[in-house]
């Protein structure tokens, strides 16, 4: 039986995450509630990837916690996730996707694979190998796989990062779609253009702190951060 | 005039041997049809034990993991001739699998392929098994896919790497001759399987015959070998 609790708010409390003496996130509180796309905008090593991580409670807080829906155990049940380099499983488009939906504990059935499949544009392909498609597709596929999950939150971790501005557009519409769908989209990138076209509201982070947050139009027109006024207009934010 | 009679005895050697595989000698193909079962038989135990443990190993952090893989990967290189000492012990009268009355028997051989090879199939597949769940581990833990579901996922994944390490498995079961004369005795139409004979019949000075069997015994190990690369290759193409 599928699960029908709630993930969201997402609710982090004064969360710092450290790695041995390094600290990657220091006392962040963030909620993040249903609604458009919540992009987490930052240059590399601002805490973007970690943030994500514990969304989806790949990883614990080493101080603070985090509440899913109000309750902080289990953690999300109905959350998914996209890799910026997403693994393919040795098998094809169609048993990559099978795999997923019964992961999720639902039916591999065919009509439904060949729905997920023809979802990201890629039903001609489903019986090709999933690591012999090109990266585009092998994004795509990813996204279909998070689908197989009937995701409440989607979790994309830069997922254009590697990708030429074609199967950049490709990915990008689908999310675009699945944001219209209903499920709550929080993605992390470093692209302004990208969070730009995609983003409800933002969230800006830099050294592992939250240093902004705001409704896109307003964080791009007029930044309240020093911080974020320096990313806007290209310098180096460290 | 040495040298000439050499040479001429080797081609005599040789064309004696074609001869008697191409007339079907029924002798000699006892004795391949014995090798084969013996082998099959260990090369299918070697799996049944070997491939769980491990996948075991690889995926499950105990007291005394490390040890084990050490141990593992050190049996890999066991001497036939100790293993053969062992387990001819082992089944021995006065040993304690004694009263099973297995020794001199094609199950004791069966036994001490099964126990050279095992370590060599259980440390591959851990390396495998090991290998594959570092690249997997992220995707798995975030489709929250339960530990069964994991372990079947990677034994499929790894399917093509798993068949080539049994068909190791099996060529070097099906070369070795030390563990199966001391347990098996090379009993003329009970326990002679191709390895034994031939260092009987060379020694013999009966050349056709161990040469014949040798014929075979390489014929098997390059098809096992071009079966194992074969399978790598296909699995490159479709299963990528």
């Amino acid at each position: 039986m599928r699960d029908t609790t709630s993930d969201l708010p997402i609710s982090l409390d004064t969360v710092t995450v450290r790695c041995g003496a390094v600290s990657i996130l220091h006392d962040v509180t963030l909620e993040i509630a249903g609604g458009p796309p919540t992009v987490l905008l930052g240059p590399n090593g601002s805490g973007k990837s970690t943030l994500i991580k514990l969304g989806m409670r790949l990883i614990s807080p080493s101080a603070g916690h985090i509440t899913f829906g109000g309750r902080s155990s289990p953690g999300p049940t109905r959350s998914a996730i996209v890799f910026q380099k997403p693994i393919m499983l040795r098998r094809t488009a169609a048993a990559n996707i099978a795999f997923a939906l019964s992961a999720a504990g639902r039916e591999p059935d065919a009509a439904t694979i060949s729905h997920l499949l023809s979802q990201v544009g890629l039903a001609a392909l489903a019986d090709r190998p999933a690591r012999r498609l090109s990266g585009g597709e092998q994004q795509r596929l990813a996204l279909a796989r998070a689908l197989a999950r009937a995701p409440e939150v989607l979790f994309l971790d830069e997922p254009t990062a590697s990708l030429d501005p074609a199967a950049t557009k490709g990915v990008e519409d689908i999310i675009a779609r699945t944001a219209c769908e209903g499920v709550k989209i929080v993605m992390a990138t470093h692209d302004l253009g990208q969070a730009k076209r995609l983003a409800g509201d933002v969230v800006f982070l830099a050294g592992g702190r939250v240093v902004e947050r705001g409704a896109s139009p307003q964080f791009f027109m007029s930044p309240s951060t020093d911080a974020a006024r320096r990313f806007l207009a290209g310098d180096l934010v460290l | 005039m040495n040298a000439v009679n050499a040479r001429d005895g080797c081609q005599l050697n040789a064309t004696d041997a074609v001869q008697l595989i191409w007339s079907g000698d029924a002798n000699l193909f006892a004795i391949v049809r014995l090798s084969l079962a013996v082998t099959l038989a260990a090369t299918v135990l070697a799996a049944v034990v070997g491939m769980p443990l491990g996948a075991f190993a690889a995926l499950v952090r105990f007291p005394g993991r490390e040890l084990l893989v050490v141990v593992l990967n050190a049996f890999m290189g066991l001497p036939p001739v100790v293993v053969g000492l062992v387990v001819f012990l082992m089944l021995s009268r006065a040993g304690p699998l004694g009263e099973l009355g297995l020794l001199f028997t094609p199950t004791a051989m069966v036994v001490a392929q099964t126990v050279l090879i095992t370590p060599i199939v259980a440390a591959l597949t851990r390396q495998v098994i090991e290998d594959l769940w570092a690249e997997y581990r992220e995707e798995f833990q975030a489709m929250q896919v339960g530990p069964l579901a994991r372990v079947r996922a990677l034994l499929w994944d790894a399917r093509f790497s798993l068949v080539t390490i049994l068909l190791a498995g099996f060529g070097r079961a099906a070369a070795e001759v030390g563990a199966v004369i001391i347990v098996g005795g090379n009993i003329d139409g009970f326990t002679r399987v191709m390895t034994t004979t031939i260092a009987l019949e060379t020694s013999k000075g009966n050349l056709a015959l161990a040469v014949g069997l040798g014929l075979i015994l390489i014929t098997l190990v390059v098809t096992v070998n071009a079966l194992a690369w074969s399978v790598r290759r296909w699995s490159e193409k479709h299963a990528a």
